[in-house]
């Protein structure tokens, strides 16, 4: 008879020897290196770049099919990818995929569950799977059913729940054994209203101890729960930044909406022209208005604050100033001007 | 170790939360009840008719029933493990589950293992209910139980090789009809490749009537064990797991 080891015994009962890792505190946890995929003629990936330090949540967004799939199966060794490197907690994932699979919880986009078993007996499987102790695992199961609001159905059969309790189930599944990294393939798809902002609430929770990296193409969502924005668009990284500098590196500094009351004799050119020659103002946008309005969207340059200025014209000009507010970005806007302008490039080329 | 026992176990879980196991069950303990009171029927009334003609009864349980009976199960069995091997990956590649173990501190054989190890208990299961049936056999004469005992060895390892080649099988599809089809057209050739031999002693034909799976059986169910038997079965297990085990992989590369 053959003696199957899989792991050396010190592992078996330790399933997280520390990794030698530098003790800083900002230490990377997850590295891509112009990673890329090809699937025989197609370029899923192509040449991706970016480092996610530890306990940040990062969030992949892009439209359907842009490679954040891929990229994520890349980081959790499910595909190996066809040139570059990725590496999760200083371990890559083509050379020592048992230890970058020991480091990370993962949830697929549809969760990866067994109908036909009980919230607790699939929750007990997968902590052995991932080589918890016999010890430790019913004390395990109990905390991550808690956390993850499925403790009311443990005895219940997979096949009876709804997707928002699938999902949670799936989430749990992921978390069971206490990974360094978190890696979520849209984890809020298909969820009820009050269910995605709890499991947003969930996954804020559980950054700082965990790196998360969570792909979503709902836009709020990353403006939530996210530290960090990677914007992929047909394989390839348009944008990476913070949420909040994204914003505001890729407009003005401040937007602003103005609606003029347009009196009998109300020039539009003018007061077009008015705005524009205030100090600071980028950009004047004529925008369709109820009638008897006039609306204007005003973009200024990084640092100018304008608004003053811009009442003052339409006051001066003696013109009725019906409303003046700012207007937020969002990243809606930034997601579609990004993705655009790299159709757009495409298109251009020969 | 404790990998491939977990996935055993949750493989056996679930061949037995859904009806598949009970109904394989039910079915050939029906199917092997039958045979049994045929076997029996032709027993006694060949005896009555030795009887009467004044000829020695043929009384060797052993070599009357047993025999019979074991070389049945051994065709019919054909049927039975590509309906137990079909789901093992095709189940989880169709339902996503496959990322789960893929990407789990697992290595590839140990799930392919697990699987393989959790469909040949299943059958053993199966044989043992139908098995049952013999002890009427030791309750109401004595037959010899060592080659009996021989026999079922033997259908176990014949099992073990077929399951092999059926898990491979299912690693290959998502589809668990495929599976269940390819597998059954593979256990269905190696039975009838043994034809070959019957009419044709070119060497082509020695080595398609060797890979027949029954003309390594019957050794066995004649209480015979021979080591270039074992060593077809071992070997062809052996093959099949590692088919399935890089075929498995090669999911990684292919997908």
């Amino acid at each position: 008879m053959l003696t199957f080891r899989s792991t050396s015994p010190s592992s078996i009962e330790e399933p997280h020897p520390a990794p030698v890792r530098l003790g800083i505190r900002d230490a990377t946890m997850i590295k891509v290196e112009g990673l890329t995929k090809r699937y025989n003629r197609f370029t899923a990936v192509q040449g991706i770049n970016f480092e996610v330090p530890k306990g940040r949540i990062v969030g992949f967004l892009g439209p359907n099919g842009a490679g954040k799939t891929t990229t994520m199966r890349i980081l959790t060794c499910f595909l190996p990818p066809t040139s570059g490197t990725a590496s999760v907690a200083g371990f890559d994932v083509l050379k020592q995929p048992m230890e970058v699979k020991k480091r990370i919880g993962y949830l697929p986009e549809s969760p990866p569950v067994y109908p036909e078993m009980e919230v607790h007996e699939y929750l007990s499987f997968v902590g052995r799977l991932k080589g918890i102790p016999a010890a430790e695992l019913p004390k395990r199961v109990e905390e991550v059913s808690e956390r993850c609001n499925v403790a009311d159905v443990r005895t219940k059969l997979i096949a009876k729940l709804s997707k928002g309790y699938r999902q949670r189930v799936g989430l749990a599944q992921a978390i069971i054994h206490n990974p360094d990294v978190l890696i979520l393939d849209e984890p809020t798809a298909g969820l009820d209203p009050k269910q995605i902002h709890e499991t947003r609430d969930l996954i804020r929770s559980l950054a700082g101890a965990h790196t998360i990296i969570l792909s979503t193409h709902i836009l709020p969502e990353v403006e939530q729960t996210c530290d960090e924005v990677v914007i992929i668009s047909k394989g390839q990284v348009v944008a990476r930044d913070s949420v909040r500098n994204l914003t505001s590196r890729l407009r003005g500094q401040e937007a602003v909406a103005i609606e003029v009351r347009a009196a009998e004799g109300t020039d539009a050119g003018a007061v077009e022209q008015a705005l524009r020659a205030v100090a600071g103002v980028s950009r004047v946008e004529r925008r369709q208005a109820r009638s008897g309005l006039l609306h204007f969207e005003i973009e200024s340059e990084p640092g100018q604050h304008v608004r003053a200025e811009l009442a003052r014209a339409v006051v001066g000009g003696g013109w009725d100033l019906e409303e003046l507010r700012p207007v937020a970005v969002s990243l809606e806007e930034i997601f579609l001007e990004l993705t655009a302008a790299d159709a757009a490039a495409g298109e251009a080329r020969p | 170790m404790r990998n491939i026992w977990n996935i055993c176990r949750k493989e056996l879980k679930s061949y037995f939360a859904s009806p598949i196991a009970y109904l394989l069950m039910a079915m050939y303990a029906i199917i092997f009840g039958f045979f049994f009171w045929n076997v029996i029927a032709y027993f006694v009334s060949a005896s009555l008719q030795a009887q009467a003609m004044g000829r020695p009864m043929p009384m060797d349980l052993n070599e009357m029933i047993v025999r019979p009976m074991l070389m049945n199960f051994s065709v019919v069995g054909l049927f039975l493990i590509p309906m137990i091997s079909m789901r093992l990956f095709a189940e989880e590649k169709r339902s996503g589950t496959i990322e789960l173990l893929m990407t789990s501190p697992v290595r590839d054989w140990e799930i392919v293992l697990g699987k393989w190890l959790a469909a040949v208990l299943l059958y053993a299961l199966t044989l043992g209910l139908c098995s049952l049936n013999f002890l009427f056999l030791f309750a109401h004469g004595n037959p010899d139980g060592l080659p009996l005992l021989v026999g079922l060895l033997g259908l176990i390892l014949q099992a073990a090789a077929l399951l092999a080649l059926g898990t491979f099988v299912s690693t290959t599809t998502r589809n668990q009809i495929i599976a269940g089809g390819v597998t059954f057209a593979v256990c269905l050739l190696l039975w009838v490749f043994e034809w070959v031999g019957g009419y044709e002693t070119a060497a082509w034909a020695q080595v398609m009537a060797y890979m027949s799976v029954i003309a390594h059986f019957e050794p066995f169910s004649k209480g015979v064990i021979d080591t270039k038997d074992v060593v077809y079965f071992v070997t062809l297990t052996y093959f099949g797991l590692f088919l399935s085990a890089r075929s498995l992989e090669s999911l990684r590369w292919r997908s």
